[in-house]
């Protein structure tokens, strides 16, 4: 009828505001495919807004024919744009969500190679991010640059896997699951903060970011959701061996990840290099790599008893 | 175990005030921490001892305010909430 042609036409016309502005954002960056159908979007709009007015007018006493509310849904929706926009651009001062969409640009492939990378870094010959002209590749384009896709999903899939051997033990409760997220989240900050303060002391020269040491902290939850689950299927033994074998993976994936980019050229090839300055480097990135070991096991020995 | 972020910034306040409450002349320079052995080479490799009194210099020049606040902001919360 009228009603519904109008709230059709309406509607339309958001959702063609809403898809113009996503596919301008992709574009600009080719970080992610413009799978909208974008082309289809703009005539089926204008189609069905002109369809829309005609027949309301004819009738003349429904609610949204009123040309005064029309007025005011006009102005209702465009102050809701220059709102979300407005916010858009305070947002991106605090939060570089811009720098985060490159973090979150994986596909399946990419994820599925990685956990390979975790569980088996031993096969992998080339651990250099490649770059193109300057700024590093896409996750999707290259294995070896870090996303924050794994560990967002590991971290609430180890809360879940948390909850499930708590709960296999009667011991569950709600709030020990934010509990546990709390306890797991802060261990992260204080962890990248760590390393953060470590990597100001020694002066290192490195493009590391805070997201890219926010990324690599989170790889841990992998090898301790693979612990935690052995460990719930097979008994204890299990859980010790699964996580030993993961502890070790992810020393050396971190090593051979991190001695990249936090080594000098030369010492990165291999080469001896003397110095106290080079062996200081050294020993921060061990550090770093022995770190998650011990975390892994702090945070899922009480989950397996 | 049960940490939560309230205690993260509990441990962030009490860092933030131990390191501003160094005094300068009275504590540091009889360590041989002072300002001047700051400021050693002028090469491009500082060092982790320079780096650390560069550090505690400027938390304490650059906190000393905001610590004022939120001080002051602790002491009220925990007076009427306990």
């Amino acid at each position: 009828m009228n009603y519904s042609g109008t709230h059709s036409g309406f509607t339309q016309q958001a959702n063609m505001r809403l898809r113009n502005s996503s596919m301008d954002d992709s574009d600009g960056s080719q970080l992610f495919e413009n799978t909208s159908g974008a082309e289809v979007g703009p005539q089926a709009g204008y189609r069905n807004q002109q369809g829309g007015p005609p027949p309301a007018g004819s009738s003349g006493h429904s609610l949204l024919t009123d040309p005064m509310s029309n007025l005011a849904m006009a102005y209702g929706s465009s102050l809701a744009t220059q709102g979300r926009e407005m916010m858009d651009k305070n947002l991106d001062r605090f939060i570089p969500i811009s720098k985060l969409k490159y973090y979150f640009a994986v596909d399946t492939l990419y994820v599925g190679k990685k956990l390979g990378l975790l569980v088996f870094p031993y096969m992998h010959k080339n651990w250099e991010v490649s770059y193109q002209q300057d700024t590093p590749v896409a996750p999707r384009f290259d294995v070896n640059a870090p996303d924050l896709y794994i560990p967002s999903m590991g971290f609430i899939t180890y809360l879940l896997v948390a909850g499930l051997a708590l709960g296999t033990q009667n011991r569950f409760s709600p709030e020990l699951l934010g509990v546990h997220a709390s306890s797991a989240l802060v261990w992260l900050v204080m962890e990248v903060l760590v390393v953060l303060l470590s990597l100001y002391l020694v002066t290192v020269n490195t493009d590391l970011t805070t997201i890219d040491l926010l990324a690599f902290s989170g790889y841990k939850y992998v090898g301790m959701i693979v612990g935690v689950v052995a460990g719930l299927l097979f008994g204890r033994t299990a859980y010790y061996l699964s996580l030993l074998w993961c502890c070790a993976a992810i020393f050396v994936f971190m090593i051979r990840s991190l001695r990249l980019k936090l080594l000098s050229e030369a010492a990165a090839e291999g080469r001896l290099v003397r110095g106290a300055r080079n062996q200081l480097r050294m020993y921060l990135t061990m550090a770093i790599a022995a770190a998650q070991p011990i975390f892994m096991y702090w945070l899922t020995y009480h989950l397996v008893r | 175990m049960a940490l939560t972020l309230y205690a993260l910034i509990q441990t962030a306040v009490l860092c933030t005030n131990a390191l501003a409450v160094l005094h300068e002349e009275r504590f540091l320079s009889k360590l041989g921490w002072g300002v001047e052995q700051g400021v050693g080479g002028f090469g491009d490799d500082p060092g982790v001892k320079a780096q650390i009194l560069n550090l505690i210099r400027s938390v304490r020049t650059v906190m000393r305010v905001p610590l004022i606040i939120v001080n002051s902001a602790c002491i009220v919360l925990l007076m009427l909430f306990g």
